[in-house]
């Protein structure tokens, strides 16, 4: 099979899902004038340009999914969600607990975010425990060309909110679609890379960064197993708490921020629940508290690289070793 | 999960002694709600005491399809449109047997079964949902309209002029309906824009309007029936300010000892209630025994839905963890 990009890969599933289902609608910013063949195949009624206006785009899908329809909004850059938060968190993710279960709101919203582009903070802001954060939203941040697919197509079958994340620094990369599609489901983990000796725990762009620094750390004679989250809500708690248990050493990778992140939730779950087999503290490689620059050795700079997870890794053996 | 109920809309015809009867069964109902807190320890509540025409008025014109959205002001609303009283004070005070199992409270109420979808108590929050569900109405070839009641404060927001703008552009069915009612919780209307009309703000956007004495319940029902035709008839939102008062305070318990004592006397003067039964008295519709005989009549269904509503059970603690996925 012809390898395709991430965004073919989004592309397929967009139009599969949307010929699967006619409630399927698209919606967003010029989604109209650049999927064009979108809008060939199922005409401007469900393939719709919007005002800029991302509150009201959300507004409206959430107001429709609620009644119907199954939208799903191209938000292009995670840092416009800002704009949309009211109806994301208090409209979808709340009005179905507030009405008693009343209403359920099937929507998915797409927005890129990451290193890669130079597009500094205002289009770079990797925000997705914000949603993690939030009750009645689901949040979906894959790393692989046909997780991407799956886990779409996945998104707009759920009956619920999905924010979908797409890592800017894969939108490009390509990757075999498998022949027989696995129907994936919302919140599994997938282990990327076997090992008995520490887990390494990541989603999107930095299950990369982790699986080089495994490949680094077995000329070291250190093997490393490396966990891909996929889906940050609902957590795999199950996926990462066995794999921890068997290598009792964790630490955990992602771009955005580090303070109150994905691995800080992760970290406190694994120190409650897995203390006893734990050899080391839960670590975190991540951002730092700042703005992403555009600069591209500072945007370097900012993301985590393999070197830090590899170091990080080391840490743990070492002080084990030494113990 | 929610009981199984009977529910129905209310279905007025064109009988002036229903839009006074709904009015009166929802001012005892607020005036009951706000006792209820001031005495019993309810939580607090948001009533439209003084706007009962324009809720009445605009429900009425209202076909069983129509939808609504509404707010946090919303028991006239839900109240014209059949909701049953006690179910309504069951769940302000958030038993059970509410309209929401008790989760919302006073403050997001929506009741499906009555077409009443989609409650936001984020000021503004409603018009941003509003264009969606009418995208469905329009998409799906539902006949209803939308109806979207808001107040002037959330004309302020920007949400108001991003819902009428893409409602214009896509020729949604939409029914908005401003309820300027001068306050904005504690701050008046003067203070906050320059403008004395909400509806002609909807003219730039490509959207038609009127505006109506909000205290006159046949008016606002003429005018919300007109504004209807117009939207089946070319396609395109309306927007309906309705001019009325807040006779109460913003949010139970409230002194209004912000409010300018002129002003409420002369809004008390223009009270939609006494309007509308003086009329009736005038036009010899029902005498003076039948006015006492209807009140009677209302406040022993409202002395039954505080005694249901009391006795309605707290939801079970579990449920604090349902209802959150579908
Ligand atoms: C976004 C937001 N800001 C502030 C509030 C607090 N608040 C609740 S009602 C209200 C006044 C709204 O005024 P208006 O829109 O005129 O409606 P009214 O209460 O007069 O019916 C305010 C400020 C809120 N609920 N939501
Ligand atoms: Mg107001």
């Amino acid at each position: 099979m012809k390898p395709v990009t991430v965004l073919e890969a989004i592309d397929q599933a967009l139009a599969e899902e949307m010929a699967h289902d006619p409630r399927v609608i698209l919606m967003g910013e010029g989604v109209a004038t650049k999927r064009k063949a979108l809008l060939a195949e199922f005409g401007a009624d469900r393939v719709r340009n919007t005002p800029l206006a991302e509150g009201i785009i959300a507004g409206t899908a959430v107001g429709a999914a609620a009644t119907g329809l199954r939208p799903v909004i191209d938000l292009l850059f995670a840092p416009f969600l800002c704009y949309a938060m009211d109806e994301l968190v208090n409209s979808a993710g709340k009005l179905r607990y507030l009405s008693g279960g009343q209403f359920a709101f099937p929507l998915v919203a797409i927005a890129m975010t990451g290193a890669g582009w130079g597009v500094g903070a205002q289009h770079n802001h990797n925000i997705e425990a914000w949603f993690v954060h939030t009750p009645g939203l689901k949040v979906v941040m894959p790393s692989s060309v046909a997780d991407f697919k799956s886990l779409l197509k996945a998104a707009i079958r759920d009956d619920n909110p999905v924010l979908f994340f797409v890592d800017i620094g894969l939108a490009h990369t390509e990757g075999e679609l498998p022949a027989q599609e696995a129907a994936v489901r919302l919140g599994e983990a997938v282990v990327r890379r076997i090992g008995e000796d520490a887990t390494l725990i990541s989603y999107a762009k930095t299950v990369g960064v982790c699986e080089r620094a495994a490949a680094v750390l077995a000329e070291e004679g250190v093997s490393a197993e490396v966990l891909d989250l996929r889906t940050l809500k609902p957590l795999d708690e199950a996926a990462v708490l066995a794999s921890v248990r068997r290598t009792g050493r964790a630490v955990v990778v992602h771009e955005a921020s580090r303070n109150c992140g994905v691995g800080a939730e992760i970290a406190a779950m694994l120190t409650e629940q897995t203390w006893a087999t734990l050899k080391g503290p839960v670590l975190r490689v991540g951002g730092p508290d700042a703005p992403a620059p555009a600069s591209y050795p500072l945007e370097q700079a900012y993301v985590p690289q393999v070197e830090d997870v590899v170091s990080s890794v080391r840490r743990l053996t070492r002080s084990a070793a030494a113990a | 999960m929610l009981a199984e109920v009977n529910v129905t809309i209310r279905r007025f015809g064109a009988d002036p002694l229903e839009l006074l009867n709904t009015m009166m069964l929802i001012r005892m109902y607020e005036e009951r709600a706000a006792l209820l807190q001031r005495e019993s320890g309810a939580p607090g509540t948001c009533t439209a005491v003084g706007q009962e025409a324009t809720a009445v008025g605009v429900v009425a014109a209202l076909g069983v399809d129509d939808l609504i959205l509404t707010n946090h002001r919303s028991a006239g609303h839900l109240l014209a449109r059949g909701a049953s009283p006690s179910r309504l004070l069951a769940e302000a005070l958030g038993r059970r047997d509410g309209y929401c199992g008790g989760k919302s409270g006073s403050l997001h109420v929506s009741a499906r079964d009555l077409g009443v979808v989609l409650t936001s108590t984020i000021v503004g929050g409603e018009l941003a949902l509003a264009t969606g569900v009418a995208l469905s109405q329009q998409m799906l070839g539902r006949t209803g309209v939308v109806a979207c009641f808001f107040g002037d404060g959330a004309a302020c927001e920007g949400r108001f002029h991003e819902s009428l703008n893409l409602a214009a552009v896509w020729r949604l069915p939409i029914l908005y309906v401003c309820e300027n009612n001068e306050w904005q919780a504690f701050v008046h209307r003067r203070e906050t824009m320059l403008t004395d009309s909400v509806a002609a703000w909807a003219q730039p956007y490509g959207i038609d309007s009127a505006t109506v004495d909000g205290n006159d319940v046949e008016a606002v029902r003429a005018a919300a029936t007109e504004a209807l035709a117009s939207i089946r008839k070319n396609g395109r939102p309306f927007l309906l300010e309705a001019q009325t008062y807040r006779l109460r305070g913003h949010f139970e318990p409230d002194d209004q000892g912000y409010v300018d004592q002129q002003e409420l006397a002369s809004w008390r003067l223009r009270d939609p209630l006494s309007k509308m039964q003086a009329r009736l008295l005038d036009q010899g519709i029902i005498d003076q025994a039948g006015l006492d005989a209807l009140s009677v009549e209302i406040a022993q269904c409202i002395d039954a839905a505080a005694v249901f509503a009391i006795a309605s059970p707290y939801p079970a603690v579990a449920e604090l963890h349902t209802d959150i996925f579908a």
